[in-house]
């Protein structure tokens, strides 16, 4: 007698397996499909393209009602399998009994549905299956439709894509930093938010959902921080758990999936499982290869051949029209690692190779994944890339050949990207220029079109024009790489974050063809100021790109300890401020107090875990930081002027205090120590400082450019101007135009050299407009800077940074 | 053998960051990449003293905040032209959370 065979699940793993089986030995059992749907087995992968509407339910199809005649399956469609009853041998759903001889349990997976309020209102939706997608076809058919998507990863994603193409407003909620984090590392995942965030779908990470709110219907979705969303529809696609209950039920060894051996046969010899619903070696698979490879295996083992599943590495690529994606294996970074990056800004690449030992690991892939298979096919074989190494990025078809034009980022600026922000001038101009006038040389081109005529930190781009233009007739001088992560120097770095408008650490170093991944630590912090420089109320300071001092708000010391100098307007203090830290020198037991050059008063060896008391303290007499350890303001230095010096000629404290109060809080490129003295006699020393002011009778003699430091250098002088407010005015200008164009690290008398003082004097002292515009820009970057980073950390902020993560003893010995 | 103790969770360290763990044989620093992965070192860099744990990660690698000296985090190795190393400690994840060998700890502290 045939032997009856038995299979719960109509989906991808068991239609395969069938066919395996009926092409193994086609009469070896009468065989009964249940499915919980009410239709046969379809592409459940091809979900995505019938929700955007570029494909139809029946293109899908992969077994139709023919298919399951022509094989003699008696089909269970639309019911529900409620128990197996192993003892019989037979299996229940509904009021019907079912024997078999032996049963294939290929349950598939449930979405996970957070457990939040709400969820269970309707308009909350899963992506699983073709009556999901029938919802949300429905509902984007409504006009304004809106959709939220809870999860940020492949599903979610491809839902959000196809619901955005049917015309819905789409948000993305996602829980982690960066898009499909499993699958890919944050620089893909910022050209993947890019590309969707291009098509309008707005995307939120670090999102907590809070709760779905609505009456009889989801209205909107809540997060933890209170954001609310609107939408007509919640689809949840934040992750499948395998679906086990009838397993679970009927006693099988089951962990997160349904146990089974190589054989994919469970604890009871005559029940095997297949598909999403498993568990192998501790691993549960999601994604379609290896659920293909169980059901070869589950085939032959019916048919008693020998077959053995063995844990396979899986590849990963979006189904989103227009965005190409690859993943495959591990592509964490290890030291015993070692990484191959090829960023193409104008094409949108980029691509990164994990390697070890010579042996690819993992592969991320985007915007160009043709090689994809090429990469994975090696990685699985564990192929020996030593001999191609050099070219292996560019992929199969590069193998032998091919090198990188380092000019590719400036080839593809548009022609209407400023180039010259001083004189407005842009590539087209410059380019055309070149050519109409048959130019050769950088003064020519100067003259001619007037870029890099004035500050010169273009200077490195037009010589790039030059040579794109005349090809490798022109050689530009050598521009020094700011590090080892790129070949451009700063001034091609800042000039290319505003020309491109770029606003993340990710996408510069996307779209400026950083050769590591993540930087380095010298030039993630000169990244973090150039963009909190350039956009002050678009930018989020990156922390973990700042060094350790301007991290925790102190001086850190040779022995780990940290000293801490509280602001003292103008140099000038009083009895309440000193008993307040007379106070917190006895309370912390301070070891050194000692009064610094910048006449502020320092506290030294204070242990990191007792830095936000010492600042609470402080706080309540009155103090804020002192910045002492910014690359920013640090002190105006005064004399006591007018109010108490026979020879002062105007009030110099007040004008110090007052400068120092409007331009506390800035970050600039290096330190800025001012000083105002209130006559030539100079006892606030203003002429070595970065700016420094000398009072005469006839107004304000505004200096700059000092040093006295590595090197020694008197200042320079800007010129005369009659009141105090023209004097902040100018200094501020003087300041913010430093800020926008200094190099990271770069002290005022560098810039200034490097710039030219005259072109500086022209731009303060003669352009008004200019000037203007400068003081300007610098007020509106105060409105987002001057936050006391004392008192944020008092209540708060960063409480990571000053306590252990753990206190361990020694463990005790077990019982 | 291993004995694992519980030190904390992934979130309790900033991707890109570090935090400290105090143990009987001092202070060692728990970092996290930007790829999440999590690594164990002795807060103390071999040249002056440093602590590792303040400096800035790149890749799996933390530059000292007092002289620039870089160490990979899997090894301990110094890296370029320096000479010099760090311990490290095991760790493993269960999920979220984070554990460390104290066996390492214990032999140290039998020294």
């Amino acid at each position: 007698m045939t032997e009856k065979l038995v299979v719960v699940g109509a989906g991808m793993a068991s239609g395969r397996m069938l066919e395996h089986l009926f092409e193994a030995d086609p009469g070896a059992f009468d065989v009964t499909l249940f499915g919980a749907e009410p239709r046969g087995n379809y592409n459940r992968i091809m979900l995505s393209p019938v929700l955007a509407g570029e494909k139809t339910y029946e293109e899908i199809v992969t077994h139709d009602a023919g298919w399951y005649a022509a094989n003699n399956v008696d089909c269970r469609f639309g019911g529900t399998v409620t128990r197996i009853d192993r003892k019989a041998k037979l299996i229940v759903s509904g009021d019907r009994e079912t024997p078999y001889d032996k049963l294939v349990v290929a349950t598939g997976s449930a979405p996970f549905i957070i457990p939040v309020a709400g969820r269970d209102l309707p308009g909350v939706m899963a992506f699983r299956d073709l009556d999901d997608v029938n919802a949300m076809v429905a509902a984007a058919g409504k006009p304004n439709a809106r959709a939220v998507v809870i999860g940020g990863g492949l599903l979610g994603l491809e839902a959000a894509a196809a619901l955005r193409s049917r015309g819905m407003e789409v948000v993305v909620l996602h829980l982690m930093g960066h898009l499909m984090e499993r699958q890919l590392d944050p620089a893909a995942g910022y050209l993947l938010q890019k590309e969707l965030e291009g098509r309008g779908i707005k995307i939120h990470c670090k999102a907590q959902t809070k709760a779905v709110l609505g009456d009889s219907h989801a209205e909107a979705v809540l997060l933890e921080d209170g954001t609310i969303y609107p939408a007509d529809i919640v689809v949840m696609a934040v992750g499948i758990r395998p679906e086990t209950r009838i397993a679970v039920d009927a006693g099988l060894y089951v962990e997160r999936g349904i146990v089974v051996n190589d054989q994919m046969v469970s604890s009871d010899p005559d029940i095997l499982a297949i598909g999403e619903c498993v568990e192998h070696e501790n691993i549960c698979y999601g994604l379609v290869a290896p659920l293909y490879d169980m059901a070869k295996v589950a085939a032959r083992t019916l048919v008693k051949q020998d077959a053995a599943f063995r844990p396979v590495e899986t590849a990963t690529q979006l189904k989103v029209t227009g965005v190409s994606l690859y993943s495959a294996g591990d592509f964490a970074d290890g030291d015993d690692r070692e990484e191959i990056v090829l960023r193409d800004a104008s094409a949108g690449i980029y691509k990164r190779l994990v390697l070890k030992e010579n042996r690819i690991l993992g592969a991320v892939l985007y915007g160009e994944t043709a090689d994809g298979s090429w990469f994975f096919d090696m990685l699985k074989k564990g192929t020996d890339v030593a001999e191609m190494r050099d070219t292996l990025i560019f992929g199969q078809a590069y193998q032998g050949g091919g090198q990188l034009d380092p000019m590719a980022a400036v080839a593809a600026l548009p022609d209407d990207a400023e180039i010259c922000g001083c004189n407005g001038v842009c590539k087209g101009k410059i380019v055309g220029t070149i050519t109409e006038k048959g130019l050769t040389t950088l003064d020519a081109v100067r003259a001619h079109t007037k870029a890099s005529n004035s500050c010169g930190t273009c200077t490195g781009l037009v010589e790039q024009l030059m040579r794109l233009t005349l090809g490798d007739t022109y050689n530009p001088a050598a521009v020094q790489p700011m590090c080892g992560c790129t070949d451009l120097g700063h001034d091609d770095v800042r000039r290319l974050i505003k020309a491109k408008g770029l606003k993340t650490i990710p996408a510069v170093m996307q779209e400026l063809e950083w050769k590591t991944s993540c930087g380095c630590a010298k030039c993630r912090p000169a990244l973090n100021y150039y963009l909190v420089a350039d956009w002050p109320d678009e930018y989020a300071d990156d922390y973990q790109s700042r060094f350790v001092n301007e991290r925790v708000h102190a001086n850190i010391q040779k022995d780990g300890t940290y000293s801490v100098v509280p602001r003292m307007w103008g140099g000038v203090t009083s009895s309440k401020e000193l008993r307040a830290i007379a106070d917190v020198v006895d309370k912390f037991n301070i070891p050194t107090v000692k009064v610094t050059g910048g006449q502020r008063i320092d506290m030294l060896g204070i242990q990191k875990e007792d830095l936000p008391a010492v600042w609470a303290d402080l706080g309540k007499a009155g103090f804020v930081s002192g910045h002492a350890y910014a690359k920013g303001l640090r002190t105006v230095k005064t004399c006591v002027g007018s109010d108490w010096c026979r020879f002062g000629t105007q009030d110099s404290t007040g004008l110090g205090i007052r400068i120092e109060k409007f331009m506390w809080g800035s970050w600039t490129p290096a330190k800025v120590k001012m000083a105002v003295s209130g006559c030539p006699r100079n006892c606030a020393e203003a002429t070595c400082k970065d700016v420094g002011v000398i009072c005469v009778d006839s107004g304000f003699e505004i200096h700059f450019a000092g040093a006295a430091g590595l090197d020694i250098k008197g200042t320079e002088v800007l010129g005369l101007v009659r009141s105090e407010d023209e004097a902040l005015e100018h200094i501020v200008a003087l300041v913010q135009m430093y800020r926008e164009q200094g190099r990271y690290l770069e002290r005022i008398y560098k810039w200034a050299k490097r710039v030219g003082i005259e072109e500086i004097r022209r731009q303060i002292m003669e352009d008004a407009d200019k000037r203007k515009a400068y003081f300007d820009r610098f007020v509106f970057s105060q409105k987002f800077a001057q936050v006391d980073p004392w008192s944020e950390r008092v209540s708060g902020k960063d409480k990571h940074e000053f306590k252990p993560m753990a206190e361990l003893g020694f463990p005790q010995a077990a019982e | 053998m291993s004995d694992w103790i519980e030190i904390g969770r992934l979130d309790d360290i900033p991707q890109r960051g570090a935090r400290c763990v105090n143990t009987p044989i001092g202070r060692i620093a728990v970092f996290r990449t930007a790829t999440d992965d999590v690594y164990a070192i002795e807060d103390r860099c071999p040249h002056r003293g440093g602590p590792l744990s303040q400096g800035i990660v790149h890749g799996a690698e933390v530059t000292c905040p007092l002289h620039n000296w870089v160490f990979s985090l899997e090894t301990g190795l110094a890296q370029g032209a320096d000479e010099g190393a760090v311990r490290t400690f095991a760790l493993k994840r269960d999920g979220s959370r984070i554990f460390m060998d104290a066996t390492m700890m214990m032999a140290i502290a039998a020294e």
